[in-house]
């Protein structure tokens, strides 16, 4: 019997020929990654089982808007320089997490990663047995250098047909989860041969939000489009896992990708809450946000200033947009993004996790409607409990900034 | 079968009034974005704030929270803390979201998964939850699911990951800034 992308990682991560589901492994990590909030739960230890396989990140609070951010950043930056950590991104090369872990190759195929953020599954674009773990379990890897997992059984999404045009990762994402729901305590993997019209900026949205339908751990095959993608950020000695023919699924769901269209997900989930966006045109909306470690990318920022080129943010509604990453963020300035998108009245803010999680720079208020293509939905998620928040891709979030209300994004392409 | 109710109380055996949520609670309804600006005892004040208003002030010492389907999915903040704080003693849920489960036991927070436990508990009673036989005993029923395996018993029975790093020697006692 075969394994699948996942059971073949934490096989080998765990020193074993095989692992099938229900077995629970005691696993080595290869990257165990420290961001600025766990700070906040610290307790030092005495020594490292390996820093070079630790990376502290700084991102949901920076720059530190509350003094016990700063703190949190001072313990990060104590911590960094005791243990002689290499891979510290610090304000001024920060980035949210997930990001970051992409530009440096820290997430590699075959590999187990781990890291205080619940959307860490975003490094299973990279074929990265990779997840959020909590502070204190962080801890424990920075002291062990393993953890223990129990592998859940697999559901397979087998991609075929092409991406259409005007349809993103985002799209993909609401159409299983609005389909299928949650994948509670299973894991889930994409491959096939529709892979090959997907983007590795959608594959990341798409495995990111993998936390939205509550799945343990979210993978993709490598390809060579991934192949060439970690080439081009300095990864080099790493085995892929792919897949055995004869491996167990408790499901094999094929999607075909040209049959998709822009959805949307209404307030306040997104598994079973997801809709072609044409159901729920012309809500007004007061908040577009464009950002978060789903959807803060460079190529989403150039989607939103192609949108937004010429046009201006509609009277009554603001629209807030949050690179992913300095580097992002540099890039943007160099490209160009960031000037037509200020020029159309957009907002362009330092690169954070802020919006997203309601924190800083965009938190909406008792009654307000937002239009988000970061990563939840969820009640009182960006703010209060009263304002509604519905989610859809980058192009949506933009053309609906446009209109000043829910809108195809199909209709601005034009 | 095991008795209920009477011999004195063991680690494993937790006895508590009970408190009835339902499907899909997410972090962020437990440990809203606004809390996390805040020290665990005030952050602990706005638990399941929208939901159920006022729930901290009467929640109690040794209670046992019991929810249904998904629970947990979400973040990665550790809602245990903020739990341990209200004096929860273990969560029931008809099924976790896997962080949150272990971000519970790994807070030293019992977690446990019992298909069909709202149907037979009616918000108030009180239960005895049996660790190691994997009981749940309430009123005249017995509802079972798999016995804790030791390693997690282990780091129950420690109090949570930090206190055993601190009793292995990874971290020094006094180590806790929070």
């Amino acid at each position: 019997m075969g394994m699948t992308m996942i059971e073949k990682i934490l096989a080998r991560a765990a020193g074993r020929d095989r692992v099938a589901a229900g077995d629970t492994v005691v696993c080595a990590v290869d990257m165990n990654v420290l961001i600025d909030l766990m700070f906040q739960y610290w307790h030092e230890p005495l020594a490292l089982a390996d820093p070079d396989r630790t990376a502290i990140i700084m991102d949901h609070a920076v720059p530190a808007p509350t003094l016990g951010d700063a703190q949190s950043g001072i313990l990060a930056r104590a911590f960094a320089a005791k243990f002689g950590i290499e891979k510290f991104y610090d304000v001024g090369r920060h980035g949210i997490c997930h990001q970051v872990i992409a530009e440096n190759a820290l997430a590699l195929p075959g590999q187990v990663l781990t890291c205080t953020d619940s959307h860490t599954c975003a490094g299973g674009a990279y074929n990265c047995a990779a997840r959020g773990l909590g502070p204190a379990e962080i801890i424990a890897i920075l002291c062990t250098g393993t953890t223990w997992f129990t592998v859940a059984p697999t559901i397979r999404y087998e991609l075929v047909g092409e991406l259409p045009a005007g349809v993103a990762g985002k799209d993909v994402f609401l159409h299983v989860a609005g389909i299928w729901g949650d994948a509670t305590n299973h894991n889930i993997e994409f491959g096939g041969p529709g892979l090959a019209s997907v983007p590795m900026n959608d594959r990341r949205t798409i495995a990111t939000q993998g936390a939205e339908i509550s799945a343990d751990f979210t993978t993709f095959e490598v390809d060579q489009i991934c192949a060439d993608f970690l080439a081009a950020h300095g990864a080099a000695d790493y085995t892929q896992a792919d897949p055995d023919h004869d491996a167990t699924y408790a499901d094999i769901r094929t999607i075909d990708l040209s049959s998709l269209v822009p959805y949307i997900a209404r307030p306040g989930r997104v598994s079973t809450n997801a809709a072609p966006i044409t159901e729920v045109e012309s809500r007004h909306v007061d908040q577009c946000f464009i950002g978060s470690c789903a959807n803060g990318q460079l190529e989403d920022l150039r989607i939103a200033a192609e949108i937004l080129d010429g046009r201006r943010v509609a009277d009554g509604t603001r629209l807030i947009v949050t690179p992913a990453s300095q580097t992002v963020y540099r890039d943007a300035v160099r490209l160009g993004y960031v000037q037509k998108l200020a020029d159309a009245g957009a907002v362009v803010t330092n690169s954070t996790c802020g919006a997203c999680f309601g924190y800083h720079l965009g938190v909406i208020g008792a009654g307000e409607v937002c239009i988000t293509a970061s990563t939840r939905n969820f009640r009182g998620r960006m703010g209060s409990p009263d304002a509604e928040i519905y989610m859809a891709s980058t192009a949506a979030v933009a053309t609906s900034a446009v209109t000043g209300h829910i809108c195809d994004p199909r209709t601005a392409v034009l | 079968m095991n008795e209920t109710g009477t011999a004195p109380t063991d680690r494993h055996r937790i006895s508590g009034r009970t408190w009835l949520f339902g499907d899909n609670i997410d972090t962020d309804a437990m440990y809203p974005g606004f809390a996390m600006k805040l020290e665990t005892p005030e952050a602990a004040r706005h638990v399941f704030y929208d939901l159920r208003p006022g729930w901290t002030e009467q929640v109690g010492r040794g209670d046992i929270v019991v929810a249904g389907r998904n629970f947990g999915v979400g973040s990665s903040r550790p809602v245990a803390t903020l739990f341990r704080h209200l004096g929860v003693a273990a969560v029931i849920a008809e099924e976790f979201n896997s962080l949150f489960l272990r971000n519970a036991i790994n807070n030293g927070l019992p977690a446990i998964s019992v298909p069909g436990a709202r149907e037979n508990i009616t918000e108030g009673d009180v239960v005895t939850v049996h660790l190691t036989d994997g009981l749940v005993v309430c009123r005249d029923t017995t509802m079972e699911f798999p016995p804790l395996p030791p390693m997690i018993l282990g780091i129950l029975d420690a109090g949570g990951l930090i206190p055993r790093l601190v009793a292995d020697g990874y971290i020094a006692a006094s180590g806790s800034t929070s």
